[in-house]
């Protein structure tokens, strides 16, 4: 991003009538490490990649509950996403206290949407410097919208925000249209994929990311390291074909067999009939 | 001409006992289930008892309008006390947030008594009593209501130390075992039905331990 004279003041214009000050916030977020989110009917699954700054740090917190029925997955400036996540906790219990009922998460956004907007219309402000993946439960179903520092707010079937989210961009789209009946399993399975799709051929540990499920009957809840070494394992059992940005996968897929479990392998290849032939087969 | 007096009173009384004991490793808080306002039964069937975290329960009689807006406070300031700490409260920080909460309306009170019983961070039993504006107290066992003018000289006369001024202090947790403390309470409450009218109908007994929560009801005389 360049330099000019309108990009100073978030009140400022320019002549195109573009808010640099907003767009330059949008740019933080791309900065942030990776936060993934997929919903089906029933579920929404929140991914993130763990980042710390050193060797002798521990990583930031990038998920976040909010409620039994709603969460938050941030990329960005973790500071303001954590002051963010203490709004809409409050919010809920607020909410709560008054119904006696969940908050509905279309409601929560807007309310996120708004208080993002003032940050760009005050002179003695700046915008938020966090994208928020909100995923959540309400009698409508689950949800899964993404808030942007610009005040927007758009909901989602699955996306993905923060450094190298095209990647995971990519795969999800090829995948998203089955995802509105995948099962708990494959909806994690494919957050997964899509977080390892961001790690550029790094391999794929339950120590390098987060994973948070929420669902029908089921409340927010992160997922442990085992948990979730566990799946790893298992989708990264069967040897896959080349398929793109797939190449480290066959080395990492012999790791996995071997500490991995026989009878799994011939589950996976059970339900090895994907219904979308024509797609790479790295996603059986 | 005479000064005007109110003629509406914000407050009502629905009556009913409560109790708790504490034990070594236990506590028992029990409550009736009857709920009423001035010679009438409101309902047989009200619980007066409240979990507010893992091993905290409170028993509350008095105005239960007041008391169920006590008991959402309570639980919403547990809530945020979880995501701050990333734990559950423990009984003696509930106590005192108990005592801030009815203290702080001290000039239009909480009509509610209270009796907080649960686990300390050891794991022992511990009891906390409560007047209407949140003055506190850690004790071995209590009750509060209606019918605790005739449950405590009893409960004094099973449980308290021989003499307070015995050296050293005894510890201010009964040496009843938590089946011997339960039909201690049992007891307790058939002999307060007799007598006082606003208690009967069902006791809710909750038992605290190490292992948990459970629940148990006793029916009581229903006149």
């Amino acid at each position: 991003m360049f330099r000019n004279q309108y990009d100073t003041d978030v009140t400022t214009w320019s002549p195109a009538g573009r808010l640099f000050q907003v767009e330059y916030a949008m740019e933080a977020v791309k900065q942030g490490s990776a936060a993934i989110g997929l919903r089906s009917k029933t579920h929404v699954v929140l991914a993130c990649v763990n980042k710390a700054n050193s060797e002798l740090s521990s990583h930031q917190k990038k998920i976040f509950k909010v409620d039994d029925h709603i969460g938050v997955a941030i990329a960005g400036l973790t500071a303001d996403g954590r002051v963010l996540s203490r709004y809409m906790r409050s919010e809920c219990i607020n909410h709560s206290f008054t119904y006696e009922s969940p908050l509905p998460v279309g409601r929560l956004v807007v309310q996120l949407a708004d208080k993002a907007q003032v940050c760009t219309q005050r002179s003695w402000k700046r915008p938020f410097g966090v994208g928020l993946l909100v995923g959540g439960l309400d009698e409508s179903g689950a949800h899964l919208y993404y808030n942007c520092p610009s005040g927007n707010y758009f909901e989602y079937q699955a996306f993905a925000i923060g450094s190298r989210s095209q990647a995971a961009k990519t795969y999800l789209e090829r995948r998203f249209e089955n995802f509105v009946d995948s099962s708990w399993d494959d909806l994690i399975k494919d957050a997964l994929i899509a977080t390892r799709e961001t790690l550029q051929g790094e391999k794929l540990r339950s120590s390098i990311c987060t994973v948070a499920v929420m669902g029908v009957g089921e409340p927010f809840h992160i997922l442990d390291q085992e948990t979730v070494q566990q799946l790893i394992d298992k989708f990264e059992l069967v040897v896959e074909d080349e398929g793109p940005a797939a190449e480290p996968d066959a080395a990492a897929a012999e790791e996995g067999a071997e500490e991995g479990d026989a009878a799994e392998q011939g589950g996976d290849a059970g339900q090895g009939a994907a219904p979308d032939e024509g797609v790479a087969p790295m996603e059986i | 001409m005479t000064k005007q007096q109110a003629n509406w009173s914000p407050y009502d009384n629905n009556g009913g006992s409560c109790v708790a004991v504490a034990g070594a490793d236990y506590c028992v808080v029990a409550a009736d289930t009857r709920m009423s306002t001035g010679y009438s039964i409101l309902t047989r069937d009200y619980s007066k008892i409240c979990k507010l975290a893992d091993k905290c329960v409170m028993a509350s009689s008095g105005f239960q309008a007041d008391v169920k807006a006590l008991q959402k406070l309570l639980a919403a300031r547990h809530l945020i006390y979880q995501q701050q700490h990333n734990k559950q409260m423990s009984c003696p920080a509930m106590g005192q947030l108990l005592s801030n909460t009815l203290y702080y309306k001290r000039f239009f009170p909480y009509y509610s008594f209270n009796v907080l019983g649960g686990l300390d961070s050891e794991g022992k039993g511990c009891v906390f009593t409560y007047d209407a504006v949140g003055s506190y107290e850690r004790v071995g066992y209590s009750s509060q209501g209606s019918g605790s003018t005739l449950i405590m000289p009893f409960l004094d006369n099973q449980l308290k130390s021989p003499s307070p001024l015995l050296l050293p202090a005894l510890d201010a947790v009964t040496p009843l075992s938590e089946s011997e403390a339960v039909d201690l309470v049992k007891t307790v409450f058939a002999s307060a039905t007799e007598r006082d009218i606003y208690t009967g109908d069902k006791l809710e007994i909750v038992v605290i331990n190490a292992e948990g929560i459970r629940r148990e009801y006793i029916e009581l005389r229903k006149d």
